[in-house]
């Protein structure tokens, strides 16, 4: 038996619950968990400039850059913030250049794995039985597979042909964690009661899980959405490094590959080289987990600096 | 209509609580509006005495509970008034005044509290034993080993429970009714002179239930020490009480003898509170209302 | 309990027993319980946590499954397989809802009031119309006792109190026009004060709609306040104890069990309580020196 809670009596007036809380829906919670942690509106911040500059920026750099011979890992300066790459061209416009991809690769994989893990996780603990111990051994195979492993021996057969490739794998291979997280999050909320009094009133499963269950998840799903970006972004950068991923066109995964094989850890004026891909990568990585760190406050009030 | 305090002629007051003023902060920021939870409450308790605080949800019960003992969340605060104890020595304490080292003196040892659903909060991982031990050495350091031993199983033993068998058990090896009476035993410990219930029947079984009033009852008789108990069940406050006031909107709207307010009662809101009691006794008194 | 025909009875519970397989072993949640239901009737389900009241609650619900017995709704078992069967599943799904005890956990969170109440009814497709959908609402929501109905159609369980949002479970169990509601201890998380007037407003559905009740306690206060007019059956470590009209079983209790419930409640009469607080006092003493109780 539990503890009695609000009174509300028709014919008495009742003084008011001290406590005001506003609506449910996903983004209005993600937008209040930003203003009530400083880091979180922080990194949202961050994140939005970063966006911006990789997504507008592009229009006010150069479209060819030229090669310089003379520039060669030449040293940073106010105008060239980043110094020049192994072939005399400026770094820090290449690093401008270079977001656009890591970001939406980012995304897209991202978008992917978490829609496959919701949509599975939550069917797999929503109806039980046959469907889920399906669902939970394909899940426990793709999770024993390594991935660089896996795609280190596609590279060598098949070889990736774009970036939205990549995004595609990437997703693909990313949903097995989120999707056990998802499954123990559905079957918890199965079990509430508002749940069950649909259950009795025959709502029907589709219309049970999309409206009574997973709106209840939905700072969760947003949270571990963002979550799934940074370790796309992570997996892929690696990936670059160990030239697995498509080296067409220009990116910082590419910039940091280019910087290893071409020997510029070697020279003391390229530090500016390596220096800007990796920065890039990492200022972007923080501003996603102090927004995700933000969402698990939200989540979890014992987190928040009460 | 002033029974907050009894006729002259009385001993002096164990606990007196003048324009108590209870907020609570909605939020983290200044902005943020504050509710007044306890809205200038005034009261005596005297020795032996035994008050019930009974209202809705939300009247500010609990909260003045908490606030006589200082125990606020975060979020509240005392924001005006005053409230004064007085020892067995006869000496006065300002108790809004005490600092922190002072206050965990007073606490346990003056005055004590058993707080709402608390027998499910108990350390599940430390015996019985050890949350009393910690509990008196918490509040009073100049105890052995030896003796708060002794004191555990003698408070115990006053709450109808077995002394070896209970300070060697873990929380989950006994049940609801078994945890209500190691509470009610703990905050006896230091022998304080005041003692602060809060909902100490909710969430218990009916048989069980029973079994609790009946030891307060008892306990309330035999030892020596003032009461004051929170309760949304007027039933039970009619069990236990000498006198009663009634809570709503963080204010005291009606106080006195028990008898006069459950047969006479004179302020609107308490009758309306009497009515909505169901009974399974036929032979119980109708409150007169007016038309 | 007399051995009458399955005709005139809504829901009939037929020697059912539960049984859950723990750690510790084989635990008898429900023991051979049987309890009839008739149309538009009362019963007070009374017993104390561990009692298997709950369990069949559940039972008698169609949420549960029983490990033997039966469960039968207008003469025909729910629990058989079958295409027929499964077409009366449907009706009895329908006809027997549930009213929770928690009113914090049993409506959405992320729902407001007008979502809540028409997604049964555009399901079932009792409504055809959002417009229609609204006054249907709008109605139910008179029934249960919150008016004005427009105040309370986007407002969100937060918003609301306890006592309100017990209203509106009430208010979603109704849409469906249910034969049946049970209301596993729906007062027993409100206030003292405002648990009268949930009742009445069930009673007034009662006499109103036709709707059947079968509520379960452990409160005999409530029992007999709601179930004057109907039956009371008391439980005790899954076995029913005493069955039987409710005035007449508090007034002349039978079985032990349902003495000790009876001595247990407190009194809000001062006096009253002090006379039965001694007379307890004197009988325990005389108990304990073996001279017989005077």
């Amino acid at each position: 038996m539990a503890s009695i809670v609000d009174a509300g009596s028709t014919n008495l007036q009742a003084p008011p619950p001290p406590e005001q809380g506003k609506e449910a829906g996903a983004f209005r919670l993600a937008l209040r968990a930003l203003m009530r942690s400083r880091t979180g509106f922080v990194g949202f911040l961050v994140f939005t400039g970063i966006v911006l500059v990789c997504f507008i920026g592009p229009f006010f750099t150069p479209d060819n850059l030229p090669s310089d011979t003379s520039k060669i890992y030449g040293p940073a300066s106010w105008s060239h913030p980043f110094g020049f790459d192994s072939e005399g061209r400026d770094v820090f416009v290449q690093v401008v250049d270079g977001g656009r991809t890591v970001i939406l690769v980012g995304f897209l994989a991202a978008a992917i794995s978490t829609t496959i893990a919701v949509v599975f996780g939550a069917l797999a603990a929503y109806l039980g039985g046959r469907v889920d111990s399906i669902i939970v051994t394909a899940t426990d195979i793709v999770l024993t597979v390594p991935s660089i492993v896996l795609l280190a021996v596609l590279a060598a057969f098949y070889r990736v042909g774009s970036a939205w490739a990549l995004a595609v794998i990437l997703g693909v291979l990313g949903w097995p964690g989120l999707l056990r997280a998802v499954r123990a999050q559905v079957f918890s909320l199965k079990e509430r009661e508002y749940v069950e009094a649909a259950r009795l009133l025959d709502l029907g499963t589709p219309r049970i899980v999309l409206r009574e269950i997973l709106p209840n998840m939905s700072s969760f799903i947003l949270m571990n959405f963002v979550i799934g970006m940074t370790n796309a972004i992570y997996a892929m950068a690696g990936l670059y490094l160990l030239g697995l991923a498509p080296m067409e066109g220009s990116n910082w995964g590419i910039m940091i590959n280019f910087a290893w094989t071409r020997g510029a850890i070697f020279f003391e004026g390229s530090l500016g080289y390596i220096l800007g891909p990796v920065l890039a990568i990492c200022i972007l990585q923080l501003s996603l987990v102090t927004m995700a760190r933000s969402f698990e406050e939200i989540l979890n009030p014992r987190l928040r600096n009460n | 209509m002033d029974d907050r305090k009894q006729p002259s002629g009385a001993p002096e007051p164990v606990l007196s609580v003048r324009d108590l003023v209870v907020e609570y902060r909605t939020g983290q920021r200044p902005s943020d509006p504050v509710h007044r939870a306890v809205d200038g409450v005034s009261f005596d308790l005297y020795p032996g005495e035994s008050i019930a605080l009974i209202g809705e949800s939300g009247c500010g019960k609990t909260t003045l509970g908490l606030a006589l003992l200082r125990l606020l969340p975060r979020l509240g605060r005392i924001a005006s008034g005053s409230i004064t104890y007085r020892k067995r020595d006869g000496s006065t304490v300002d108790v809004l005044a005490l600092n922190e080292s002072r206050l965990r003196q007073f606490r346990w040892s003056e005055a004590a509290m058993v707080f709402q659903g608390a027998m499910n909060s108990f350390n599940p991982v430390l015996r019985i034993w050890d949350q009393m031990l910690d509990t008196i050495r918490a509040h009073d350091r100049s105890m052995s080993k030896k003796e708060a031993w002794e004191r555990s199983a003698e408070v115990l033993r006053e709450v109808e429970l077995e002394p070896e068998r209970v300070l060697k058990s873990y929380p989950h090896e006994l049940s609801g009714g078994m945890r209500q009476r190691v509470l009610i035993a703990m905050s006896m410990l230091l022998r304080p002179q005041m003692l602060i219930l809060d909902e100490p029947t909710t969430a218990l079984d009916i048989l069980t239930q029973r079994a609790i009033v009946d030891l307060i009852h008892d306990l309330h008789d035999r030892l020596d020490f003032a009461m004051i108990f929170v309760s949304h069940d007027l039933a039970v406050a009619a069990e236990l009480a000498t006198r009663v006031a009634t809570m709503y909107d963080g204010k005291i709207v009606e106080m006195g003898d028990v008898r006069d307010i459950f047969y006479r009662p004179q302020h609107e809101y308490t009758r309306s509170l009497i009515n909505a009691v169901p009974t399974v006794t036929e032979d119980r008194k109708e409150v007169p209302s007016h038309g | 309990m007399a051995d009458e025909p399955s005709t005139g009875s809504a829901l009939e519970l037929d020697h059912i027993t539960q049984v859950f397989h723990t750690r510790r072993g084989e635990v008898r949640a429900v023991d051979d319980v049987s309890l009839r239901l008739g149309r538009g009737e009362v019963l007070c389900l009374v017993g104390q946590s561990g009692s298997g009241k709950s369990t069949t609650a559940k039972i008698a619900s169609g949420l549960l499954h029983p490990t033997a017995g039966d469960v039968r709704f207008d003469g025909y078992s729910i629990l058989s397989r079958g295409r027929e069967s499964k077409k009366r599943f449907k009706e009895f799904r329908r006809a027997v809802q549930y009213v929770h005890q928690d009113p914090y956990a049993s409506l959405n969170p992320t729902q407001d009031v007008f979502s809540i109440l028409s997604a049964p009814l555009r399901r079932h497709r009792l409504v055809s119309s959002r417009s229609e959908a609204k006054e249907r609402v709008a109605e139910l929501l008179s029934q249960v006792g919150l008016t004005p109905p427009e105040t309370f159609l986007p407002k969100f369980p937060h918003q609301m109190s306890g006592g309100q949002r017990q209203r509106i479970a009430v208010a979603r169990a109704l849409t469906v026009q249910p034969r049946l509601i049970i209301a596993d201890e729906a007062t027993s998380m409100l206030d003292v004060s405002i648990r009268i007037g949930l009742l009445s407003m069930l009673t007034e559905l009662r006499k109103n709609l036709g709707v059947g009740f079968l509520y379960i306690t452990h409160d005999l206060a409530m029992a007999k306040y709601f179930g004057r007019e109907g039956n009371i059956a008391v439980m005790h470590h899954g076995r029913i104890v005493e069955y039987g009209p409710t005035l007449e079983v508090i007034a002349n209790p039978q079985d032990d069990y349902t003495k000790a419930l009876l001595e247990a409640v407190p009194e809000p009469d001062p006096d009253l309580a002090r006379r039965k607080r001694e007379a307890r006092l004197a009988a325990r003493a005389a108990q304990q020196s073996g001279v017989p109780a005077a």
